[in-house]
């Protein structure tokens, strides 16, 4: 079956087989050379490939216990946030850290140890994670967390799937009273005013800012900065009281097919749409749903087709705190010098690192960038990641397609131990991937 | 009737059964999952208690040992209103066809099994006055082609008996449902080279299958792309079926 991430580039003819049972993991994982697991498959990039064996933990995705004093849910790692969400958001709890679309899996959001609006207050998703449960190479399941095999834990959370097959985990959930976000959003002209906004918003739970980068001169770098609370139920207009609990989902549709070279997203597309996204943008406060604020792209479902066949790059850095402002002034003036166009740029504060060997977040800013595959955007794409390590700065491998080994090497001085508690528990390397095998990991 | 209604599911760790659970369970049906291995349903039945808040039984039962059918529906936790059977056994055509034991398998597991099974809960269900019948069974069962008919021919007995049950006990308020699937994703047909266009998620015929008690259709393809299809195929001369290689 031929296979690719969310930016459908690269993609693989693989074979998948579907887990339903712990029995089919250790079945599988016996009876192969190398494998790698698979969630959602909404990594951009190679990262949950492998010509090898790809195993998708789609079918394990039951709910196995849920203890509502402790907020702690149990559940097989092929759950989907959509399918937490459905069922718990209407009783009051919402996951401590969700990434920005709600297909992603439990196990998939735990191998990339993903980060959300509020990384800079709660961390990563394996933060919140009191333990999981890993088949590893020899085909016995070891439960990790914090407290126990922490090392093999450490390695696990953001290990992109390479130390073994997370079957079960169990996470901790937050007390909300309504569906609903008290956002603010504040416009800024510039890039310096648009990072000072993001540093003064610490004090807000979900914090987010998108980048014009299109705009030169005076308006360089504009941004548009948008903090958010969960609403409290007396927050609400009297009209939402009775059922604060109730979501509502925009769903503008599916885009059908491919769009043609001529139509797919480009330079000229890029600029109307920014342009566009700066004026839609209000400055003020609002109530929104949390789908609207969260997952603003997931209303429309299988939106990476409007980039072509091609496929698309995304380009996802965090730069330390320290080097972060020069470092974003060179990005978009590097950006700013060729046609290449970002869609969307994002920026996010993120709070001090404590995560796992290879999770992606450190203190400082982070960067995301998506650009339509051309032979253009990956000449840029590596000035992008020189830039990026000059300044001491690192990729995030669920967004990564391309990268090489060098630029991983230097923006992850933690290898040496990952490489180390890997090879502790898979010596022979069975739990490989495209991603890994590039990355010489 | 007082409370949701009741539905039993036999075949439960099915991949289409559990999809048709979740849609049940979602609507707010009480279930009772019925299958032969208890651990996983028992796993299964949390994961509809967690998502649904919905009181879920479960019960052991192996289609093959149908001097068990009786007790089995004696300890049921009520007579359900809707019963659906999604019991299904495909084996390799090719020990069928060398074995005779492989093929007395298939017939009992995928025909003999199954129809009595609906025919005793059926009989019941004619005594209350009310009930759906639900019985899966396959667009294999509408033609016996030369790479499957051991499981065809069983799938055609199958059919020949709802269809027969549905018109005695369409006297009776029982309404009597036969689902053709087409193939479908799901484990019974992993590793197969199946036509990608013709073939279903388990959820598609689910969804199918959950709302067949609230529509009055007695036979249903799903997809309906299915019915086209093997008309097309009943249509075509046995000298000529004969010699396609299907
Ligand atoms: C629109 C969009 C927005 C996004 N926003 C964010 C964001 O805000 N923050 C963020 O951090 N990320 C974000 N991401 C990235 C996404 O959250 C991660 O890639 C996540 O890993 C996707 O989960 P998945 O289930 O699709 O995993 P997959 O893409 O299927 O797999 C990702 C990795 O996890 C491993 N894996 C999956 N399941 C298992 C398992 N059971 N056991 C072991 N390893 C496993 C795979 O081997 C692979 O290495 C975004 C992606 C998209 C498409
Ligand atoms: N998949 C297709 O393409 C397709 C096409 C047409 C019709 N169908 C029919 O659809 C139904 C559901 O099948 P599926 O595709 O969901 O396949 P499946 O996942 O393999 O389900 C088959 C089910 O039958 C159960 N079963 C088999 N023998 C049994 C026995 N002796 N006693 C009790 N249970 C028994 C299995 O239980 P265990 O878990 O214990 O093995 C399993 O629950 C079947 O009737 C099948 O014939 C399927």
């Amino acid at each position: 079956m031929i296979l690719s991430g969310w930016g459908r580039y690269p993609s693989l003819d693989c074979p998948v087989f579907q887990a339903r049972h712990e029995d089919d993991v250790r079945r599988l994982v016996d009876g192969r050379v190398s494998v790698i697991a698979r969630g959602a498959g909404r990594a951009y990039g190679d990262a949950a490939l492998n010509a090898d064996g790809v195993l998708s933990a789609l079918p394990m995705n039951r709910f196995l216990a849920f203890d509502p004093v402790a907020g702690a849910l149990t559940c097989e790692a092929g759950v989907a946030l959509d399918d937490i969400l459905d069922t718990f958001v209407p009783r009051g709890w919402f996951p401590m850290v969700v990434p920005g679309l709600r297909a992603a899996t439990v196990g998939g959001a735990l191998a990339a140890d993903v980060h959300g609006k509020n990384h800079h207050r709660d961390g990563c998703f394996g933060d919140h994670t009191l333990w999981l449960d890993l088949l590893t190479a020899d085909g016995g399941v070891t439960r990790c967390g914090p407290d126990r095999e922490s090392r093999l834990f450490r390695a696990t959370r953001g290990g992109m799937g390479l130390t073994g097959v997370i079957l079960r985990a169990a996470i901790r959930l937050r007390r909300i009273e309504t569906a609903v976000i008290r956002q603010e959003t504040l416009r800024l002209a510039d890039l310096d005013s648009g990072l000072d906004a993001l540093e003064a918003s610490d004090d807000w739970t979900y914090n987010v800012a998108w980048i014009d980068c299109r705009a030169s001169g005076k308006g360089f770098g504009r941004s548009v900065l948008t903090r958010g609370e969960h609403a409290r139920v007396e927050e609400l207009p009297r009209a939402l009281r009775a059922d604060p609990l109730r979501r509502s989902p925009p769903r503008l549709g599916t885009v059908p097919c491919d769009l043609p070279p001529i139509l797919a997203l480009n330079a000229v597309a890029a600029r109307l749409f920014n342009e566009a996204y700066f004026r839609a943008s209000r400055p003020g406060e609002a109530l929104i749903g949390l789908d609207r604020f969260f997952f603003p792209l997931d209303g429309l479902s299988a939106w990476n087709r409007l980039y072509g066949r091609a496929g698309l790059l995304q380009h996802q850095c965090v730069l330390p705190r320290a080097s972060a402002r020069a470092g974003l002034r060179a990005l978009l003036n590097r950006i700013a010098a060729t046609d290449c166009r970002p869609l969307l740029a994002v920026l996010k504060r993120m709070g001090p690192r404590r995560g796992g060997f290879l999770s992606f977040p450190i203190d400082g800013h982070s960067l995301a960038l998506d650009f339509p595959v051309s032979p253009a955007s990956f000449a840029l794409c590596d000035d992008l990641d020189a830039i990026v390590a000059d300044c001491g700065g690192r990729l995030y491998l669920a967004k990564d397609a391309r990268m090489s080994a060098a630029t991983m090497r230097k923006g992850y001085p933690e290898l040496e131990q990952f490489a180390e508690a890997r090879a502790a528990w898979d010596a022979d390397g069975r739990f490989r991937s495209r991603q890994s095998e590039r990355l010489g990991l | 009737m007082s409370g949701p209604p009741l539905a039993l599911i036999v075949g439960a760790t099915s991949d289409i059964a559990r999809a048709v659970a979740l849609r049940w369970a979602a609507m707010g049906w009480s279930l009772i999952l019925a299958g032969r291995d208890m651990a996983l349903l028992e796993r299964d039945a949390e994961d509809l208690r967690l998502r649904h808040g919905v009181s879920v039984a479960t019960r052991r039962i192996d289609a093959l040992d149908t001097a068990s059918f009786p007790a089995f529906v004696a300890g049921l936790p009520g007579l359900p209103d809707v019963v659906v059977c999604l019991v299904g056994a495909l084996e390799d055509q090719r020990c069928a066809e060398a074995d005779g034991a492989v093929a007395e398998r298939l017939m009992r597991g995928n025909f003999i099994g199954p129809a009595l099974l609906l025919g005793e809960i059926a009989h019941r269900m004619a005594a209350r006055g009310s009930g759906v019948v639900i019985g899966v069974s396959s667009v294999a069962g509408d033609r016996g082609r030369a790479a499957n008919y051991v499981y065809g021919s069983a799938k055609a007995g199958f059919s020949a008996f709802l269809s027969g049950l549905r018109a005695r006990m369409s006297r009776c308020g029982l309404r009597v449902v036969t689902i053709k699937p087409g193939f479908v994703r799901t484990r019974m047909t992993e590793g197969m080279a199946l036509p990608r266009f013709l073939t279903a998620e388990a959820d598609e015929v689910a969804r199918v299958i959950a709302d067949a008690p609230t529509r009055g259709r007695d036979v249903v393809y799903a997809p309906g792309i299915w019915r086209l299809v093997m008309f097309v195929i009943r249509a075509l001369p046995e000298t000529l079926f004969k010699r396609l290689r299907l």
